[in-house]
């Protein structure tokens, strides 16, 4: 099992935790990664907002990298990269002047965007690829007893024409789908599936802390002791305004966010360490605690 | 077939517990949308549920609530596509507008969003003659944003305003694209100027919720992209959300992938002092947390052609 990588810029950026963490779960489950040193940042739907036949070519690019290279997928470990990705494919693959256009934008390097590359975030390789059967017998220290929220980040779930829901439903309950199967308990809220609040930090962060507020503050009344996230601009705000959040909720959260790698990680018993958990802002050793790791 | 709907229900005039889920047990033909169930329910079951309808067939927008969460048109969503596997319906009123009476929100803070945008054509220079002519092709890339039936599901299911209510939310913002992008209005510069402002265009956070819920293709977000995109090009660069749309497209087009702290840096102002102090504890924390970005920042090995297709695309 073997496919291109594209870790991201966040993920060796904001958040170097996830490079590792991710490294180390694909590893133990034999899955190999090719990293796609040459691909470009998706632009993350702000570079679409100042031009929109910038981002969709410099993710034709990518995924035409990705079949120069021999690949028919490209693993993705963030929701965002999944979503502007797929949304670039599907703008594509149903618009063949537009297809031409972009094509020759990048005849100068050689490439050509066809349509058979798909991104596919480890969350779905997981489940749709290794199976949850291999998963299993890797789960040498069962996280039973932790309580997990889900935080899927909006990019993972929609819009939801783009991401292959028809083809493959089980994809939007993929994290609970996990979740149970590393033997903790999901905690199900409805902000599981809202906005963290990420993209307008710059531009409003009282509105963009707020969000962080109801869903961390909504998921620790509802008693789970940490949130688990396959996007990591969603960790980013989650986790490094949760101070900001809980000064402005006027009460301590205190909920630990977890990279799901890092869930995955730790169910196989790998170190804290190992799944740079030190590294978030919000102290994570209650749950280390939870899983006899302090 | 026989289908539970369990519906949020909200009486006004009840001394306690005004807020409270009723289920209704039903027995309803394969083909039932959400709709449908609820007038039999009001026709053979309980008089007292309100719920507002006219034309049951998408066009007229009145019975749009939400199913399972999400915000829809009751009469386009089919039963047998919403039930659980014990065939149970949630239905609830619309969010972000207040409640009148079960299914029946208050609409008033919807209208008055649309009517902020100017929702009407504002030519300038001498009146022609005849009426006033707008290209066939010219028209195209409005057609979606024409499709809307202000039926408010798009403004229920936004979660700026769950946060934010002066955010001018999907539907107006949409609506403001219309006139925007119409070659017959004169008044573009002075939307942009408008739409710039706090609340406008710019506090969109882009979770595509609108696109997803709009029962007829508008897809509200990606008219609120429009509009970022073209007052930009425009010259209305000087909101924080134009900057960093710019910063960040700069650094791409340096290096090839994302450069975090330049974006942090440079989005507020290299000399805005206060905002800079304001970021730091964020910075500091990151730093100690070893999670800082890295500060020497390399260029992709082939960088040259993500050079080159931004130079392309901007000459265009």
């Amino acid at each position: 099992m073997k496919y291109a990588f594209f870790p991201g810029c966040v993920s060796r950026g904001g958040c170097p935790e996830l490079y590792p963490a991710a490294l180390k779960v694909c590893e133990r489950l034999g899955i190999e990664l090719d990293e796609m040193v040459d691909a470009s940042c998706t632009g993350a739907g702000v570079l679409q907002e100042k031009n929109k036949k910038l981002g969709d070519t410099l993710n034709a690019r990518t995924m035409a990298i990705a079949e120069r290279m021999g690949y028919d997928t490209i693993m993705v470990i963030c929701s965002t990269c999944q979503g502007v990705m797929s949304r670039a494919k599907y703008t594509l693959d149903n618009d063949d002047t537009y297809r031409a256009e972009i094509n020759a934008l990048l005849a100068e390097e050689e490439l050509v965007y066809t349509g058979n590359v798909q991104p596919k975030h480890l969350l779905w390789v997981l489940i749709e690829d290794v199976g949850l059967d291999k998963i299993r017998e890797q789960v040498q220290q069962p996280l039973s007893g932790v309580k997990l929220a889900p935080f899927y980040g909006c990019y993972i779930v929609r819009p939801s024409d783009s991401l292959g829901f028809d083809e493959n439903p089980e994809r939007q309950t993929s994290l609970e789908t996990l979740i149970e199967l590393v033997g903790a308990e999901t905690i199900d809220f409805a902000g599981k599936t809202r906005c963290c609040g990420f993209p307008i930090l710059t531009i409003n962060e009282k509105a963009s802390v707020n969000m962080v507020a109801n869903h961390t503050g909504d998921a620790k009344d509802l008693g789970a002791d940490a949130m688990v996230t396959p996007c990591p601009l969603c960790h980013l705000n989650l986790d490094g305004y949760q101070p900001a959040a809980a000064k402005q909720r006027g009460k301590s959260i205190s909920l630990p966010i977890l990279h799901f790698p890092q869930m995955m990680g730790l169910a196989m018993g790998m170190s804290a360490k190992e799944l740079g958990l030190q590294r978030h802002v919000i102290d994570t050793k209650p749950v280390q605690k939870k899983v006899g790791q302090v | 077939m026989q289908v539970k709907l369990a519906v949020k229900r909200f009486d006004p005039e009840r001394e306690q517990d005004q807020s409270y889920v009723q289920d209704y047990t039903l027995d309803v033909p394969d083909h039932y949308t959400v709709l449908d169930a609820l007038i039999q329910t009001r026709e053979e079951v309980d008089e007292s549920l309100a719920v507002r309808c006219s034309c049951r067939a998408s066009i007229c927008g009145s019975c749009a609530m939400r199913v399972n969460g999400h915000a829809g048109l009751g009469c386009k969503t089919k039963l047998l596509d919403s039930m659980d596997k014990d065939g149970v319906v949630q239905v609830e009123p619309m969010g972000n507008q207040p409640v009148v009476k079960d299914l029946v929100v208050d609409m008033s803070v919807f209208w008055n969003k649309i009517r902020a945008v100017k929702p009407y054509l504002q030519p300038e220079g001498p009146e022609p003659e005849r009426e006033y002519v707008a290209s066939n092709d010219s028209m195209l890339k409005l057609l979606q944003t024409m499709g809307c039936i202000m039926c408010g599901a798009c403004v229920s299911d936004c979660t700026v305003l769950e946060v934010n209510e002066n955010f001018l939310g999907p539907a107006a913002l949409a609506k403001a694209y219309r006139f925007v992008g119409d070659p017959r209005d004169g008044a573009t510069n002075q939307r942009f100027g408008e739409l710039d402002e706090p609340g406008g265009m710019w506090d969109c956070t882009r979770c595509f919720e609108c696109v997803e819920a709009c029962p007829k293709g508008v897809a509200p977000m990606d008219q609120i992209m429009n509009l970022r995109e073209e007052a930009a090009a425009a010259g209305f660069t000087s909101t924080i959300g134009a900057r960093h749309a710019e910063i960040f497209a700069d650094t791409v087009k340096h290096s090839g992938w994302l450069d975090e702290l330049q974006l942090a840096v440079k989005t507020p102002g290299m000399f805005n002092i206060g905002a800079q102090l304001h970021n730091m504890p964020v910075g500091i924390r990151a730093f100690l947390r070893g999670k800082l970005p890295p500060i020497v920042h390399k260029a992709i090995p082939s960088v040259r052609f993500v050079r080159r297709i931004f130079e392309k695309i901007e000459e265009d």
